[in-house]
């Protein structure tokens, strides 16, 4: 006989008591892991993102809402293509890139689907004095611009990736991921666009963003499509590090006083503090589970003394001391604590796994390091709410316990 | 061995003193064999918890083998419990959810025993209540009788000199009752005390030393009732 055996036979004595409580600590701590484990990486997602974009700059029209761009750019309003040659001709510092956009929207097979055009790298290329000076210079600290073409089948990383493009001939496209599968288009396949007839170069590479359900051909080709004239959406402009990009910013309001200058670290900075006030709000209905799961364990210790009594009594005519009682409910609190929490690690890693990514669209993987975290937690609840309980245990009136004496 | 001296007991009701003991006083030697008896509500029950140091009374002083038991801490008097006093209840109060063996081990844990100690000593006590056969059986899974002989053993565990036992044959049909008055004898002639609350006047008769309680007092303590000797 020791103190385990005396909690485990009294544990499976009353199994469904035991199996209530453990659910519900279960439960809380299930909800727990899997909220941070989806917050954490989504985060990361985030903190990613943001790495990857560094010191992108997006020029907008002044009326434009960031909504709109990240919808699709497909607001009605527009700025001149001239923007661009501005920007190229201008002495601002530190730019790798310029991505001019204008979308419009196409039908094709009874769907709707977002025609994007955009400048390729060569259309830059092929005007040496923008290449020689001003805007392509490199700033100190900045890698290489490698403006020579590069390969065809890197492009399409690039594309993703950079958002830029070496080549693009004005009868040629590129159709992003869901779209080449709703459409059955491959490589090298003819697209008909508005009674015009376009080379599909590429399928582009699945990125989970608005990309894949777009097809990008040659901006000019779609300002004559769309017949808007030289005008763009958007002008996306890749700085060649972050420290570079604080001035370039005010350049670029400089020299375009009527466009809207946003840098894509705020708006990712704000995304992130809208996923951080979101977790906070988590942590908040955690408190609340925590709180109640709490309630319960001290509910059930309460009932489980009551229940008791008379045994209590039978162990301090037996000799049991005060501490022994209460090391008795506390070591059992401790027990429903560690199983609990443990279950529920491994419970709300599984949800976490396979629900991240529906929920929050980030692969999701097991965090070991929440595995002490949430035995601790689920200890510390169950000991807490079972120290009134089991004081009281060891308190009572052994006389009152053992009535027929 | 055990003495009380002017002990009272009172408790407070709708603002009057109810006495459940008044100036109490007894001294019972080594050996002896008491039985407490009188009317329901007479004091009984308080007295023996008393003595068992279960209960503290309003004034007086209660002793076991020379120390005041209530100057004693409350884990002190538990200690003193494990290691002098054994309790048989008249329902025997086995834990439910333990095995027979289980239930004579708890004395013996509580006191510190190592786990082999505990199952060999639990196993002997066992086969000397005729039991050896009923190890692994639950309270539930055993007959009253049977469990009367399993409280027994487990009272025995830490080889109590104090027996203080509360209607132990209460429940009991005659010759079980027999039985268990039997082995009493059996640990008086070992040396150890008994003071057993009864109302049966059979079982009463078969103490050495009687004591009549009424109204809180001792009315009565009449000496060396049996007549018979013990082996």
């Amino acid at each position: 006989m020791n103190l385990k055996t005396l909690i485990w036979r009294e544990l499976f004595e009353r199994k469904t008591q035991m199996i209530t409580i453990v659910f519900g600590i279960f439960l809380g701590i299930t909800t727990v892991v899997a909220i941070k484990t989806i917050s954490h990486y989504s985060e990361k997602a985030v903190a990613r993102e943001l790495d990857t974009l560094g010191a992108n700059i997006l020029v907008l029209p002044k009326s434009a809402t960031l909504q709109d761009y990240y919808t699709a750019d497909m607001q009605d309003d527009v700025i001149p293509e001239e923007y661009v040659l501005r920007l190229t001709m201008s002495d601002a510092q530190g730019v790798d890139n310029l991505s001019p956009k204008l979308s419009m929207p196409i039908e094709l097979q009874g769907r709707k689907f977002t025609l994007t055009g955009i400048l390729p790298k060569s259309e830059f290329t092929a005007k040496a004095a923008w290449a020689g000076a001003g805007i392509f210079s490199q700033h100190i600290g900045c890698g290489a611009i490698e403006l020579a073409g590069e390969k065809k089948d890197e492009d399409k990383q690039a594309l993703v990736r950079k958002r830029v493009i070496e080549t693009l001939e004005p009868n040629e496209a590129l159709v992003g991921h869901d779209t080449a599968t709703i459409l059955g288009i491959k490589d090298g396949d003819k697209l008909q666009l508005k009674g015009e007839e376009f080379n599909v170069v590429a399928v582009l590479p699945e990125t989970g963003t608005v990309d894949d359900s777009r097809i990008f051909a040659h901006l000019h080709k779609v300002q004559e499509m769309s017949g808007k004239g030289e005008v763009v959406n958007c002008i996306e402009i890749i700085g060649c590090c972050k420290e570079i990009s604080a001035g370039l910013v005010g350049k670029i309001n400089e020299l375009l006083p009527d466009a809207k200058v946003v840098t894509v670290t705020q708006v990712v900075a704000t995304q992130a503090k809208i996923n951080s006030m979101m977790e906070s709000l988590s942590l908040v209905f955690l408190a609340i589970i925590v709180v109640v799961g709490g309630a319960g364990v001290a509910n059930y210790m309460y009932a489980n003394v009551n229940e008791r009594r008379r045994e209590i009594g039978t162990l301090m005519a037996l000799g049991a001391e005060s501490n022994f009682i209460i090391k008795l409910f506390l070591t059992k609190a401790a027990l429903l604590g560690i199983v609990g929490g443990a279950t529920g690690f491994i419970a709300g890693t599984i949800f976490a796994i396979t629900l991240g990514p529906r929920l929050a669209g980030v692969a999701v993987f097991p965090m070991p390091i929440l595995a002490p975290i949430a035995v601790a937690i689920a200890v510390a609840i169950a000991l807490v709410a079972s120290y009134f309980p089991a004081r009281r245990a060891a308190t009572l009136d052994p006389c009152a316990t053992l009535q027929e004496i | 061995m055990l003495t009380m001296e002017n002990v009272t007991k009172r408790y407070k009701h709708r603002r009057s003193d109810v006495y459940a003991l008044q100036d109490a006083n007894v001294e019972i030697g080594t050996g002896e064999f008491v039985s407490i008896v009188g009317p329901s509500g007479s004091g009984k029950s308080t007295l023996l918890l008393m003595l068992g140091g279960m209960l503290s009374p309003s004034s007086g002083k209660v002793t076991l083998q020379g120390t005041s038991l209530y100057d004693l801490s409350p884990n002190e008097r538990a200690r003193m419990r494990k290691q002098h006093v054994g309790f048989v209840f008249q329902s025997f109060n086995l834990v439910p959810y333990l095995t027979a063996l289980e239930n004579v081990m708890i004395p013996l844990f509580l006191s510190g025993a190592a786990k082999e100690v505990q199952e060999s000593r639990a196993k002997d006590l066992l086969e000397r209540v005729g039991l050896g056969e009923r190890l692994d059986h639950k309270p539930t899974e055993l007959s009253i009788g049977q469990q009367q002989r399993v409280a027994l053993a487990r009272m025995l565990a830490n080889d109590p000199q104090l027996i203080l036992a509360d209607e132990p044959t209460g429940n009991l049909d005659p010759d079980t009752s027999a039985m268990i008055l039997d082995f009493f004898e059996q640990f008086v002639s070992e040396g150890r005390t008994i003071v057993m609350v009864t109302h049966d006047p059979r079982a009463a008769e078969r103490a050495r030393r009687k004591l009549r309680i009424d109204g809180g007092r001792i009315v009565e303590d009449k000496q060396d009732i049996k007549t018979r000797v013990v082996a």
